[in-house]
């Protein structure tokens, strides 16, 4: 039995990038008109025309919006908006720093347990909002961004407290042993100078593991129905208040996760006590967005986002500003969330062929 | 305004994607005649009404209102043309009254302010003109479904609308509410109005339809004189092949009891009173009990009690002598329970998952659907498959087609074959028929039989008499939650039922 590959999302997602760019080169235009040219072909092959650095830190910048990407996709796919992602990426950043500061006789197991800490700590974050959800009725929405502000503030309360985590003279937590940082496994050799460690293949592998879940066991198809139908899936008896905590468990333990492994990379990344909401997590709307939920899409969207926000660092040679990227990658997700009528149009424009 | 015709619909054509919904249509409604639309489901009827009333435009053909050609664009210039429609679903705001749903849109002002006296007036006039007996003053959500259906009819009167359009009027009706509509729609053309209806239902259109259009599979297949065909050729013209309207059953051959429900009360909202009051009843392997009633009087909530949908206040629910009162849906399903739900769309189908998914919804764990927590895509594949053969569900691409693109009746197939095929001692069918075509009911009603001879026990609720008649082998009639009577079907006529049904007569129901 062959299957139908639908290609109109895929297209749709393609037509939204395309936008994205015609608009971004419009804007370098405006900005500055004899150098636009050369800047647009920056965004489009910096990463890759200064070496395998550049290779190298798209990997890198790739983690956390792969990550965050799968989180808030699955989560979608069974029918839940995770925009308390954030919070869940600060919470395993946190339970990495506490371990990767404080448990040294772990030894080469210290990352391994300060990432499944990181695991857990995000994964009672989004539980919470699950079980709130599911059992006292209070959107996910609301709850999850509290918990941003919850998280980042009982977060700050606690390294700013404990000398042990705190650096008081740069005000965030102090530098992560070297011996406690997630292995390199060589990447760090092909790449020579960017910050690529094995963080990736987690992501790639997380995401991987997640598609498996959603498609082809009877947990994830539990999931699914859940989000596709509450009411046919509490009458065919499937538990729809447990299905919804367990998806927002595993959807926090994954930003949990990318929060983890950015601390742990031995890049200078460090918990600043400070007022303002990471961003790694709305970051994650837009990439679940732009990869149509679908988890091996997401790898590549956070691919896609990471290169372009890589080729930006290049732009600031030519004097553009950086932010030019986020305008570029905001218009790209903008064109993605109507891929709706872009669907429609290509529909039409396919029915305009066979008419003729 | 020499033209014999009120609205001519000229080689309409209309197309969604692929589908021809309206393959060169035509239509004439001439003045002051009953013109019946008939057609099975996804035949085009409400589709080419909306192009009428301006929702959709046509590819291509032209529309003639009086005689002049009119490109209506949208609903206001319908209205404009002096084109009304009743919809399906009334498009009433429940919290205002009637008059003020009446004048919504084209309210009289005096200074900025609302003034309703002359509004009052007419529509005061325009109810005793047609023996329409309404309180102006009356809150939608407190009157009556027919009443509800009298404000739409009054809303078209008041704009002077002289071509009115009524979408499937009587599905929601009882019995002596049908009666009474079909006199308003007599007087309404005795009037001088055009009225269009749509229907599928052979006896309303035989008993007030002057002329009659069908259409089949978007195409025109004939317009008849209503006084000139039987029922049984309009019938075989819309179904394009020859329909049993009766349905042959043998005896029944009763068993044991399989489904006891014992002095069952299930709790309304808060504040509102019980909404299922004190029910006992049996239901034997191999009998279809019935619950007859107008929508709304307990028997969704007697379902869901009876399911686990919904928690049960007081009493027992008993199937196969095992007291399931409080097991969990799950266990109710497996093994005990088939249930096909009234609304197919929010219960029966996950509409985003494809058929072959839909049809293990209750079993996906399973150990022939799924192995270690895997499902076994060759399995479902191949229950799938047996389904779709023996219960001939069309679609487009098999198995793996999304339920969402599916047309109702194939849909219903769908739930239809997943429940019968699963094992279960007991049935409870509700509205199994709902929305289907003749041709789809027909088929149902065949396999709902095959059921009861094979022994299951069947409890049936259905809203349509006709179907109630046909399939029961005892009528249980339900009113305002509590059971009113007890019938065969074979000794009592539909009018004593709606007698019941209304409430205006009673009878202890004993368990037998």
């Amino acid at each position: 039995m062959k299957k139908n590959i639908d290609i109109v999302p895929l297209l749709s997602s393609l037509l939204a990038i395309v936008a994205g760019l015609v608009i971004g080169f419009i804007i370098l235009f405006i900005c500055n008109s004899d150098k636009a040219l050369l800047g647009f072909a920056t965004i489009l092959t910096g990463p890759v025309t200064h070496g395998l650095k550049g290779v190298g830190q798209v990997l890198y910048y790739a983690t956390p919006l792969i990550l965050c990407g799968v989180s808030v996709g699955f989560a979608f796919r069974t029918g839940l908006f995770n925009i308390g992602g954030s919070g869940q990426f600060l919470m395993g950043a946190f339970g990495a720093v506490c371990v990767g500061l404080t448990c040294d006789f772990l030894g080469p197991f210290q990352w391994v347990v300060a990432l499944l800490v990181a695991l857990i700590l995000g994964g009672i974050c989004g539980g919470i909002t699950g079980v709130l959800k599911a059992y006292f009725n209070v959107n996910e929405v609301i709850t999850s961004i509290m918990l941003n502000y919850i998280t980042l503030y009982l977060v700050n309360m606690v390294i700013k407290g404990n000398k042990l985590l705190f650096n008081s003279l740069r005000n965030e937590s102090r530098d992560i042993p070297k011996l406690a940082n997630i292995p390199k496994l060589g990447l760090d050799k092909i790449f020579v100078g960017s910050s690529v460690n094995s963080g990736i293949l987690i992501a790639i592998l997380v995401a991987v593991i997640i598609y498996i879940i959603l498609e082809k066991t009877t947990f994830g198809y539990e999931l699914k129905a859940c989000g596709f139908n509450k009411n046919a899936s509490k009458y065919a008896g499937i538990n729809e208040n447990k299905s919804i905590v367990y998806s927002m468990i595993i959807a926090g333990a994954i930003c949990g996760l990318a929060g983890g492994i950015i601390l742990l990379s031995g890049t200078g990344r460090h918990i600043e006590v400070k007022d303002v909401i990471v961003s790694e997590g709305f970051n994650g709307i837009s990439v679940a967005l732009l990869g149509l939920s679908n988890p091996i899409a997401i790898i590549f969207s956070g691919l896609f986002i990471a290169y372009l926000t890589a080729g930006g660092f290049y732009l600031q040679l030519f004097q553009f500003s950086k932010e030019i990227i986020d305008i570029i990658i905001a218009i790209i997700i903008y064109f993605s969330a109507f891929s709706l009528l872009v669907k429609d149009i290509i529909d039409r424009i396919k029915q305009k062929k066979l008419k003729s | 305004m020499s033209s014999e015709y009120a609205i001519e619909m000229k080689n309409i054509t209309i197309k969604f994607g692929s589908l021809v919904a309206n393959d060169n249509v035509t239509l004439k409604l001439k003045k002051g005649e009953i013109h019946a639309l008939l057609g099975e489901n996804g035949a085009g009827k409400s589709t080419l009404m909306s192009i009428l009333f301006g929702i959709y435009q046509a590819d291509s053909g032209e529309i003639y209102v009086n005689g002049k050609k009119e490109n209506i664009t949208d609903p206001l210039v319908a209205n404009r043309l002096g084109i009304g429609m009743v919809h399906q679903h009334f498009k009433l705001v429940h919290n205002f009254t009637v008059l003020e749903n009446i004048i919504l849109g084209c309210e009289d002002t005096k200074n900025g302010l609302l003034s309703l006296g002359d509004a009052r007036k007419k529509v005061i006039d325009l109810s005793n003109k047609y023996n329409f007996n309404i309180d102006p003053d009356a809150i939608i959500e407190n009157i009556t479904v027919g009443m509800q259906q009298r404000t739409e009819i009054l809303k078209m009167l008041y704009r002077n609308n002289d071509i009115m359009i009524f979408d499937e009027p009587t599905a929601v009706l009882t019995p002596n509410e049908i009666d009474e509509l079909m006199e308003i729609l007599k007087n309404l053309k005795e009037e001088g109005k055009s009225i269009l209806f749509i229907s599928h239902k052979l006896d309303e259109i035989k008993k007030v339809a002057d002329r009659c259009t069908i259409l089949r599979l978007g195409k025109l297949v004939d317009t008849v004189e209503c006084a000139k065909v039987t029922k049984e050729e309009l019938s075989e013209k819309m179904v394009g092949r020859k329909v049993s309207l009766t349905v042959e059953k043998k005896e029944p051959k009763l068993g044991k009891v399989e489904l006891e429900v014992r002095n069952l009360i299930v709790a309304g909202e808060k504040g509102h009173k019980d909404k299922v009051n004190n029910v006992s009843f049996n239901v034997y392997g191999g009998e279809i009990v019935c619950i007859a009633g107008i929508d709304g009087n307990g028997q969704s909530e007697l379902v869901q009690a009876i399911t686990g949908l919904k928690r049960v206040k007081n009493g027992k629910v008993i199937v196969d002598g095992i007291d399931i009162t409080n097991q969990s849906i799950r266990n109710r399903n497996l093994n005990l329970i088939s249930h096909i739900p009234e609304d197919r769309h929010r219960d029966g189908l996950v509409l985003d998952y494809d058929m072959g998914k839909n049809m293990i919804l209750q079993q996906y764990f399973d150990k022939y659907f799924s192995k270690n927590g895997f499902l076994n895509q060759n399995n479902i594949s191949k229950y799938t498959k047996k389904i779709i053969e023996e219960f001939d569900i069309r679609s487009s691409s098999g198995e793996n087609t999304i339920c969402r693109g599916m047309s109702g009746g194939n849909q219903q197939k769908v739930i239809t074959g997943r429940e019968m095929s699963k094992p279960h001692k007991v049935m409870i069918a509700v509205q199994p028929t709902r929305g289907l075509d003749v041709g789809a009911i027909e088929y149902i009603h065949k396999k709902i039989i095959e059921l009861r001879d094979k022994g299951i026990a069947v409890l049936l609720v259905s809203f349509e008499l006709e179907e109630v008649m046909n399939l029961a082998d005892r009528i249980l009639v339900m009113y305002e939650g509590e059971l009113v009577g007890e019938f065969d079907p074979k000794k009592v006529d539909l009018n004593e039922l709606g007698l019941y049904m209304a409430g205006s007569k009673k009878n202890k129901v004993e368990v037998a």
